[in-house]
């Protein structure tokens, strides 16, 4: 009688997540409308002048993308904790942390994953340059798991509040200065023709710290959330 | 079963307490409970019942006392796998079949050998909803398909909290069948209720808590 290995767990997590994702997809179109709506009304305020959305379009983009997250986000872990899932989770004879990073990892692919496709229509519409949208691209695929990693910490620590939803952007927000800084300073590095290489490679670097660490916070939270 | 089984207790408790902002939720407790026996937890209501469960599933800390597993000072990284907790929230997800939330269970828990989830669905009185939405069940058909993990998981020690509440006349008989099984098998069982529990596997051993 052994509990079933890593590898089996991760993946039943990681379907269950997904299935449950995929049976309630009309919460996932949700911050794809937000993520497009808020990007066509840049124009509308500032006026279609190229230059001027050209500039900012990197940065606008990648905030949207930023704040679209945050509305899924505080539903990470509160149906699980709602219907006793969590608790067969934590005791369940598997490492508590890596289940939660295989949840984490399948909300990230249902809630951030479409964000990223649309991200080139969403540059598109700013008149972003062609050449820059990889770089664009590549700086939102390392800087979206950052943000998960860090707001499933944040969640899980104001799991069981009311009005958690305000609390966590008041939260996560500031926390998200760095990410944003080097991801915008990316995009704006290529669009100068500058190398942009370097704030990629710090997004990386935060990126591999949390996802080490983040599971392993969001463990000992969700613990301390229900011993109580 | 051996007679070193049987001599030394599956869980042992001693002094057993808890504290919730250093007011004593119950008396301490001492009790034993051995493989092949069932303890029932009787109690009133806020007596403490659910917390006990909670503490000996490992949700929350041992205030004061010890619990023993096996003779050991109880370590949960050896035990996890052996005890299955089924608390007042079912652990079901409302968007999946019972089929596809026991299949979550056994790839976390592992499964008995030879035990497939479509013989445990039927078995527990589920045929024709195997594959229907936990959100469209009835509260007793809900409980029931949380119960179904009782057959499927290979675990030492049932916590039950409340395992009658919501169940018809067949679904007591059930979990009563159940837990004679399990006890008939080597296992154990402790259970909580409020109501009178007519148990046929022999005396049921009697847990009081006092606030």
């Amino acid at each position: 009688m052994s509990a079933p290995g890593l590898a089996v767990a991760c993946a039943t997590m990681l379907r269950r997540d997904l299935t449950l994702a995929w049976r309630r997809r009309g919460d996932i179109a949700m911050p794809v409308l937000y993520a497009l709506i808020v990007t066509t009304l840049f124009p509308f305020a500032l006026g279609p002048e190229d230059s001027l959305l050209q500039r900012i379009a990197g940065g606008v983009v990648l905030v949207t993308v930023l704040l679209a997250m945050l509305l899924a986000l505080d539903a990470m872990f509160a149906s699980d904790i709602e219907d006793g899932s969590l608790e067969q989770l934590v005791l369940s004879p598997q490492p508590l942390a890596l289940l939660l990073g295989m949840k984490i990892l399948a909300h990230w692919i249902a809630t951030a994953l479409p964000l990223i496709a649309i991200a080139p229509l969403m540059a598109a519409m700013l008149h972003l340059p062609g050449a820059v949208i990889p770089v664009l691209l590549l700086a939102l695929l390392l800087a979206t798991p950052l943000l998960s990693l860090l707001g499933a910490v944040l969640v899980a620590l104001t799991a069981g509040t009311r009005r958690s939803g305000m609390l966590l952007a008041l939260m996560l927000l500031p926390l998200c200065v760095p990410a944003v800084i080097f991801a915008a300073g990316a995009v704006a590095a290529a669009q100068q023709g500058l190398p942009w290489l370097a704030p990629i490679a710090w997004l990386a670097a935060a990126l591999a710290l949390a996802v080490v660490l983040a599971p392993l916070a969001c463990a000992a939270a969700l613990r301390i959330a229900l011993d109580a | 079963m051996t007679a070193a089984d049987t001599a030394v207790p599956l869980l042992e408790a001693r002094a057993l307490s808890f504290q919730r902002q250093d007011e004593p939720v119950f008396a301490p407790l001492d009790f034993q409970l051995h493989r092949g026996e069932l303890a029932l937890v009787e109690g009133d209501n806020g007596s403490g019942k659910t917390t006990l469960l909670r503490m000996l599933a490992g949700l929350l800390h041992v205030g004061a006392g010890e619990l023993r597993w096996r003779g050991e000072p109880l370590r949960r990284d050896d035990c996890a796998s052996e005890i299955l907790f089924l608390g007042h929230q079912l652990g079901l997800k409302a968007d999946l079949s019972p089929r596809e939330n026991l299949r979550v269970a056994g790839g976390l828990h592992g499964t008995r050998e030879g035990v497939g989830a479509a013989a445990v669905l039927a078995g527990i009185g589920l045929r024709g909803y195997e594959d229907e939405p936990v959100r469209r069940l009835s509260a007793g058909q809900k409980k029931r398909a949380a119960l179904a993990r009782l057959l499927l998981l290979p675990a030492t020690l049932w916590l039950l909290d409340e395992p009658y509440a919501n169940l018809d006349r067949a679904g007591i008989a059930l979990v009563n069948d159940l837990l004679e099984k399990h006890t008939a098998a080597g296992g154990a069982a402790l259970v909580t209720s409020h109501g009178a529990v007519s148990f046929h596997g022999g005396e049921p051993r009697h847990i009081r808590m006092h606030a």
